[in-house]
């Protein structure tokens, strides 16, 4: 039987077992959207606009594990999904992005909604195509999600032409997808294992650096268990928090430019660092040279490219975090060197040496008893959430607030855009991870800057029930500009006072959702009380200290140990 | 440093912006560029021409590497090849000086592939160290116009990567 290239998308997608995309229609895919109506399998959420879809099917891949699915029409519709895929380009997110695209006969035309959106996007997705023969849809399909989520996972674009979608054609039974040219390497060479290991019982101020792609190898456990036995600190990026219990006693928190003194410390006094799933990003490492000066450097990751990009790696391990860990776990467990210590790590005196440097500067704020401070509101979000809450987050302070005081536990709780560092990230990834996981609580954090950059995605939440919290760390600044302007502009604050917001509180109601607001400490926690306790989309505008900044801070391409503190 | 990278990859849409858009993005040189397809038809080989260090041109491989349709990245400076450019080169031909360019192009062991009354079109192959040389012997006579094309090269019998 003949089906339509509309109605095999869709049977694709069943094929991927695909539960929820995120869209918004227009001339291109009004196939695709006829085909959505008539079936009930998949759920298509509707967007206010395109870049909300990509960012929410980001955040429903973070949690989910899985590949996020957007669908667009041409033109603008897809050239609004390109901030949502560079983000999930940078952080490694599978997701894969349908775009309509005018009819193959038009394409080179400039017809009506026409853009080269395959020519556009090529140097920020993982790979994309332009289905010009139906016969090619299928398999293409079958492609873009198995190069989404293998090997370093990332955004896979497919531009669909109007006319291949009404083509009529038989649909090709399942098949492995085989590629001639791309076979990432899952397994770490045994000698490298080998390598590392023995380099981790030789050191005696070791650190693990832990990344995102500890999270997306679904490696917490094995890292957790690795640095328990080895008895190893770690310290983690922005894209790793949750990759290693952020309360157990070996946490350092984040370290880099925002990152916590003990951790900058610690990186810069070790003897060994373990990189997993991490690429040595400048945030991370401030002057590269300056960068674990005394360290030997052990590098996981899967994708080769990184390695050595920035810094010189000492024992390269092309691999799966997973594997390369469950590895190593398995090397220490028949160790008889390690086991015969009794002793095993022994890394007592380094640990203590990181805790003075902890004492001596823990991560904290100056706490006022009229002003509300933005640290005290995440904390408190922290305790009231029992820190099981998925937490988003927009970009500039904000972000740095959450990561720095909410002590994730978990991974899959913290979607952030880390790499390009979309401000309007936050609230659509909210809106991916709260259908992703309907009975958990959602909190973005936000700031009133940043906020208004996806706003209209209150009506998305609010048509599909989705009770997600946004918390506005509000100062009427873009705050995080505004303190790079206090601090290395001399003051001059130019563009960054917000003189003119809305009422967010008013501006909630507006949409049907419950709108609070707190401009005392006192009345913090009742707010946040209320919020978890209310059934709908709430926004609480949390009135903060104007000109609070966020610290520890490292100073642009200076050395991570030449923080500026509270 | 200079360096040779001989690049297998899928002929298909799109592959070379693929290419090319990567060495933009990411600062990276081209000194030239050439490519054709292999015996198999849905294989092209390029040859390319980088100018850079060595974490640089670890990274440009690396990075090739990782494009999905791209088979093998070979930095094939690193072992014993030949290489060969071509050039065709128009020059001023004058009854004083016709003489002097056939000399020249036979020390070169080129050839004349154009004649007019007032030009030679001059054929050369070599490497781009010999086309060169030939280019700025023919300068002050009068070049008029030149196209080169970039760089192939092979690896050596028996010396295979």
């Amino acid at each position: 039987m003949k089906i339509t290239g509309a109605q095999a998308l869709l049977k694709c997608l069943e094929e991927q077992k695909v539960e929820t995309i995120f869209g918004f229609p227009g001339g291109a895919v009004i196939d695709l959207y006829d085909e959505i109506l008539a079936q009930d399998k998949i759920t298509h959420v509707l967007v206010r606009h395109e870049q909300a879809a990509v960012h929410a099917a980001d955040a429903y891949a973070r949690v989910t594990g899985d590949v996020g699915v957007a669908l667009v029409t041409s033109g603008p519709g897809a050239t609004n999904t390109v901030t949502g895929i560079a983000s999930a380009y940078m952080d490694s997110i599978p997701i894969v992005v349908f775009t309509g695209q005018v009819p193959t006969g038009l394409i080179g035309n400039d017809a009506f909604q026409e853009v080269d959106i395959v020519g556009i996007t090529r140097p920020c997705t993982k790979h994309n195509y332009l289905v010009k023969n139906i016969n090619d849809l299928v398999p293409t399909i079958r492609e873009a999600f198995y190069i989404a989520r293998s090997g370093r996972p990332g955004p896979v674009l497919v531009d669909l032409p109007k006319d291949v979608m009404a083509t009529r054609f038989v649909f090709p039974e399942p098949q492995q997808v085989k590629m001639r040219t791309y076979r990432p390497t899952y397994e770490p060479h045994p000698g490298q294992i080998e390598k590392a290991c023995q380099a981790i019982l030789k050191a005696k101020k070791p650190v693990i650096y832990a990344g995102g792609g500890v999270i997306l190898s679904n490696a917490s456990d094995d890292l957790t268990q690795l640095a328990r036995t080895a008895d190893i600190p770690v310290t983690m990026t922005l894209m790793g928090l949750g990759g290693f219990p952020g309360t157990d006693p070996l946490s350092m928190g984040m370290l880099g430019m925002h990152g916590t003194y003990y951790a900058n410390m610690a990186v810069a006094n070790c003897d060994l660092l373990i990189a997993v799933g991490a690429r040595f990003d400048d945030r991370v490492t401030g002057r590269v040279d300056a960068f674990a000066p005394h360290a030997k450097i052990i590098h996981i990751d899967i994708d080769p490219t990184s390695i050595s990009k920035n810094v010189k790696v000492h024992i390269p391990i092309v691999a799966d975090c997973k594997h390369a860990l469950t590895a190593m776990n398995t090397w220490f467990a028949r160790s008889e060197e390690f086991n015969a210590k009794t002793e095993k790590g022994n890394h007592a005196a380094w640990l203590r040496e990181i805790n003075d440097w902890r004492v001596a500067h823990p991560l904290g704020y100056v706490d006022t008893p009229d002003v509300i401070k933005p640290q005290f509101v995440v904390q408190k979000l922290h305790e009231l959430t029992h820190g099981d809450a998925i937490i988003t987050t927009e970009v500039g302070q904000n972000q740095m607030w959450a990561a720095q005081f909410y002590h994730f536990n978990h991974p899959r709780a913290f979607m952030t855009s880390g790499g390009l560092g979309v401000m309007g990230y936050g609230f659509p990834a909210a809106i991916g991870a709260q259908m992703a996981a309907p009975d958990r609580t959602v909190i973005d954090i936000a700031g009133d800057g940043s906020i208004q950059m996806n706003i209209q995605e209150m009506a998305t939440a609010m048509q599909y029930k989705l009770p997600v919290k946004i918390a506005i760390l509000n100062n009427g600044y873009l705050g995080m500009v505004r303190q790079w302007q206090e601090l290395f502009y001399d003051k001059k604050y130019s563009a960054t006072p917000l003189d003119v917001a809305p009422d967010f509180v008013a501006l909630a109601r507006a949409y049907g959702a419950v709108g609070l607001r707190a401009t005392k400490p006192s009345e913090v926690e009742p707010v946040i009380k209320e919020a978890l306790a209310t059934k709908n989309l709430v926004v609480m505008d949390f009135v903060i200290a104007r000109e609070e900044g966020v610290y520890p801070m490292v100073p642009a391409g200076k050395a991570t140990t030449e923080m500026l503190l509270v | 440093m200079k360096h040779t990278i001989s690049v297998l990859l899928q002929n298909k849409p799109g592959v070379l912006s693929r290419v090319t858009g990567l060495f933009s993005g990411r600062g990276f040189n081209i000194e030239s560029l050439s490519v054709a397809p292999t015996l198999e038809t849905d294989v092209s080989c390029l040859t390319l021409v980088t100018v850079g260090d060595n974490n640089i041109v670890e990274q440009i491989t690396k990075q090739l590497h990782k494009l999905i349709d791209i088979i093998k990245v070979t930095d094939i400076s690193e072992f014993e090849f030949v290489e060969r450019e071509m050039a065709l080169i128009r020059v001023k031909a004058e009854p004083s000086t016709r003489a002097e360019i056939l000399r020249i192009c036979d020390i070169f062991r080129g050839k004349v592939v154009d004649v007019s009354a007032k030009s030679y079109a001059l054929e050369v192959t070599g490497t781009c160290d010999k086309v060169q040389a030939m280019i700025d012997i023919l300068r002050p006579i009068g070049i008029q116009e030149i196209v080169r094309t970039g760089t192939i090269a092979m690896t050596r019998a028996n010396k295979k990567y």
